[in-house]
């Protein structure tokens, strides 16, 4: 690749109003801009769930709590399901790749770029109508009627007879609505991903990154859409006069379970293939070594995808199939532990022998580790049908899917902006900050979801709002909301990081953790159109070539 | 020098620190004090349960040595393999990979999911498929939102919330084999320590079956989402011995006791809603979307556990269900003083 693209001054500053900003931020159609959006969009909703999950922890600190009704608190957790997955998850993990994808592969844009903005803004406008549902679900039941049918919305609870008013609707078009953007970035991210490839980047050389999220935009196009047609299909139900999920009129309560699962577990993996991505990014970098295995690495990543589509009814172990159903969804579920444990192998392999350096980053790769090794292994507990007869549907399972989704997923993503906010901003953010927000939340993380299992193996179902003295859980779910409020206050401290880094932070520079992927070959922002020339690469790590020409990786590849 | 060794070191004692938290918790579980027990799922009295119990122990043995041999080299790379400042500017070895290291950690956790899944095929078959046996008690269970029903269809008997079954031992088996309906959304009947969970599902029958080994009352609750109340839709499972078993089927037996000094209160019931949804045996009420009342007060609670079967509680119930379980489907009758007398002493006849 060229020397010469590396020294593109940054963006010219030039002086607009707030309108003409304003306007150029609407009406965007830059990867880089969109990447934005939906990261600082998801951010909101972070918070906005954030907050629903303190209502629910207060409310659940002792036993007969009357902080809220029952009301109030069914919708409060399906409201902070239905965010965190579809609103905060989804959207931010699309913005890392919208704004990455193109820069580590050497392209200048997404290949659809109004496309990329008609995506965008219809996932926003799906949070705004799920969120509406607070002022605008009123038909006969009043103001402030958010859905409260939990984020499955199990059928028949979602038909009429027993969600009357209009704020399952609500939930059901923000679905429809964030689910057609979700398989719009789904297309545009693989048509990127094989169209778009500087010159030299076989699909064997690029990063880890690009394929993880290539494998999550294809799982994105074939869970998605049963969803999308699950959603229609109630709409039919609720004012068509269709019976598909009515079981008043004979309708079938499992076939909506099965329409959700089958997108509702692949999704699991959609949200955690990009941290995968995150993480094969980071520890390289970290530990000094390029990643163990790549190879390997991407053969299990698309093993994960097959074989995840095959285990959606492990969530079904307890609505009474047959027991040939039960035996094949363990085996699948539990085969799926095998490609996963080879990929914390190789991230443990990528740290061996390497000489890490324990910035922040990295802090949250190597806690994301022990975190996904756990959540994995009582993941294996689950896949155990029998014993999941006892463990669906409690605590334990609440605790096993937070250590995905918070202890995996979003201890990844807080690695992943730490590491890339330099390159999104042109400042680092304080490792000072980073640091009290990596041990608050880490300690606050435990408290919560450690403690979560036990009340599980005491019998403490899940979505309950109030529970009885005596059975022993007073003190657990205590320690727990004790522990969610230290989370809490990481995430505030986060946020502050975040705001604050970005006027005081120190100058990044082109690249500050003298790493080797293309987009640190770049300024930091990156220009308009990322690459003046574009570059051309010899191996997967072409920076690595272009700092050690003695010992360049495409020797060995 | 020492600033870059110090948050290693840390970040080790942490890591150490957690899993010593993570497994004291664990242990905590089954330390838990004779109240905790109640629901305990590693305290099983009956056949299912105990099986669950045993492939779980296999399970959690077979997890716990992947994880601490994970974690001891996740710790050990840690220490090992930190950046010291003598080694600044210089990279280490670039290694790309092994394919013989790759191939043992594909290969062993293969053959660890082959032993898992051979020992958990066995439980499902075991627990799912056992055959019924002519001694079994057959139960009907309806889930309603947010109460149980209950049928002994071949005893003639009607109640609600509390299930009466017969205890179970190796030389006399008599398990209790149930079918579970929904009348409305979905629910699951789970009494931790007598079995697995398995939900109630409209349009689509289940079976489950147990055998507590042991007298006594086991308790449990709905474990699926099914509304408002979802919460407070309380299980609870009494176990007696044969003959007292015998004793209460003789009881629920009986049709409805008739007390001619409380015409009254019985007046109440059958001229006000009462009788849109509750049944009583002997009289015009033969509602089926509330519990049947016929022997109300054999029952210890009211509203589905949700509150003690006291004459207090039960005023308190008729007159405003909201205070005792907001969200219930029970209207508030709103009787004046006299009327909700008589109907209180009436109800506290029906044993």
């Amino acid at each position: 690749m060229s020397a010469n693209a590396m020294v593109i001054p940054s963006a010219q500053v030039v002086d607009r109003t707030w309108i003409e900003i304003l306007h150029q931020w609407l009406t965007t159609v830059d990867h880089k801009k969109l990447g934005i959006l939906y990261i600082v969009y998801a951010l909101f909703f972070l918070v906005v769930g954030g907050v629903e999950a303190v209502i629910i922890r207060v409310q659940l600190m002792h036993s007969h709590s009357t902080f809220v009704s029952p009301q109030v608190f069914n919708r409060m957790f399906t409201m902070h399901g239905t965010t965190m997955i579809f609103f905060v998850a989804m959207p931010v993990l699309f913005g890392f790749a919208n704004y990455l994808v193109p820069l580590m592969i050497g392209a200048r844009d997404m290949a659809f770029p109004r496309l990329n903005a008609f995506s965008f803004w219809l996932s926003a406008l799906g949070g705004l109508l799920l969120y509406f549902s607070f002022v605008g679900a009123n038909g006969l039941y009043g103001a402030g009627n958010a859905p409260d049918v939990g984020w499955w919305a199990y059928a028949p609870l979602g038909a009429r007879a027993f969600s009357p008013g209009h704020s399952s609707d609500y939930w059901t078009l923000a679905l429809l609505v964030s689910g057609f953007g979700s398989i719009g970035t789904g297309i545009n991210l693989i048509a990127t991903i094989l169209c778009l490839r500087c010159p030299g980047m076989k699909l064997g050389r690029m990063p880890l990154l690009a394929w993880l999220n290539l494998v999550m935009a294809g799982m994105v196009l074939i869970t998605l859409t049963p969803l999308s047609a699950a959603q229609i299909m109630l709409l039919v139900d609720r004012y068509l006069g269709g019976h598909f999920f009515d079981t008043q009129a004979g309708g079938s309560a499992v076939l909506w379970m099965h329409f959700f699962w089958i997108f509702g577990h692949p999704e699991v993996y959609i949200l955690i293939i990009p941290c995968f991505a995150f993480v094969s990014e980071i520890i390289p970098v970290f530990s000094r070594k390029p990643i163990f295995g790549y190879p390997v690495m991407v053969a299990a990543t698309v093993c994960i995808a097959f074989v995840s589509m095959s285990v959606w009814a492990h969530h079904m172990f307890t609505v009474g199939m047959s027991s040939y159903a039960n035996t094949f969804f363990t085996i699948t579920t539990m085969a799926i532990g095998v490609p996963t444990g080879i990929k914390i192998f190789n991230w443990l392999g990528t740290m061996w022998g390497g000489r890490i350096q324990f910035k922040t980053p990295m802090l949250f790769c190597i806690a994301f580790l022990f975190q996904f090794l756990i959540a994995g292994l009582t993941g294996i507990m689950l896949a155990c049908s029998p014993f999941d007869w006892q463990l669906s549907l409690s605590y334990f399972v609440v605790a096993h899917f937070h250590y995905v989704i918070v202890g995996g997923i979003l201890f990844a993503l807080f690695g992943a902006f730490y590491y890339w906010y330099p390159k999104i901003t042109g400042r680092m953010l304080s490792e000072t900050l980073g640091k009290w927000h990596f041990w608050l939340f880490l300690i606050g993380f435990h408290l919560t979801f450690d403690t979560m299992h036990i009340p599980g193996l005491l019998g403490m179902p899940r979505r309950i709002y109030t529970y009885e003295p005596g059975r022993g859980w007073d003190a657990l779910n205590l320690i727990i909301s004790i522990g969610a409020f230290i989370q809490g206050i990481a995430i505030v401290i986060f946020v502050l990081n975040l705001i604050a880094s970005y006027w005081n932070g120190v100058k990044a520079g082109n690249d500050p953790w003298d790493a080797w992927t293309l987009e640190w070959s770049v300024s930091s922002p990156p220009p308009e159109y990322n690459f003046a020339s574009v570059p051309t690469v010899a191996s997967r790590r072409p920076l690595w070539d272009l700092k050690h020409p003695e010992d360049p990786d495409s020797r060995y590849e | 020098m020492q600033r870059k060794q110090n948050p290693s070191k840390l970040s080790t004692l942490f890591v150490l620190a957690l899993f010593f938290l993570f497994m004291a918790t664990a242990a905590a579980a089954t330390l838990a004090d004779p109240a905790t027990g109640l629901t305990n799922i590693f305290d099983p009295e009956s056949t299912p349960a105990k099986s669950i119990f045993d492939v779980s122990v296999l399970v959690l043995v077979i997890t716990g040595i992947i994880f601490v041999v994970v974690c001891t080299l996740l710790v050990y790379s840690i220490v090992k393999f930190r950046g010291r400042a003598v080694d600044s500017g210089r990279e280490p070895a670039q290694v790309y990979g092994s394919t013989q290291i790759e191939l043992a950690w594909t290969i062993i956790p293969i053959l660890i999911v082959v032993v898992l899944f051979l020992a958990t095929a066995r439980t499902i078959q075991a627990v799912q498929d056992a055959p019924k046996p002519a001694t079994a008690l057959e139960v009907t269970a309806i889930g309603h939102q947010f109460w149980w029903e209950f049928r002994y269809s071949k005893l003639g008997i009607v109640t609600a919330n509390e299930l009466h079954i017969p205890v179970s031992d190796a030389a006399h088996p008599t398990p209790t084999f149930l079918k579970l309906f929904s009348a409305d959304t979905d629910h699951s009947f789970w009494i931790p320590q007598l079995a697995g969970k398995t939900d109630l599902v409209p349009n689509h029958p289940n079976k489950m079956w147990i055998d507590p080994h042991r007298t006594g009352v086991y308790l449990g609750q709905c474990a699926q989402y099914c509304g408002t109340q979802h919460a407070k839709m309380l299980l609870r499972v009494y176990v007696d011995s044969e003959e007292a078993f015998k004793a209460w089927v003789r009881a629920q037996q009986q049709p409805a006791v008739e007390d001619e000094s409380l015409i009254l209160g019985k007046r109440v019931f059958e001229t006000t809603a009462c009788i849109n949804c509750h049944a009583i045996s002997g009289t015009v009420a033969n509602g089926r979307f509330g519990p049947d009342l016929t022997h109300l007060m054999s029952r210890r609670t009211i509203a589905s556990g949700a509150a003690e079967n006291t004459e207090e509680n039960l005023r308190r119930w008729i007159q405003n269900p909201d205070a005792i379980k907001p969200g219930s489907l029970m209207p508030a009758m709103k009787l004046d003083d006299s009327d909700l007398d008589a109907l209180t002493a009436y109800m506290e006849t029906l044993r």
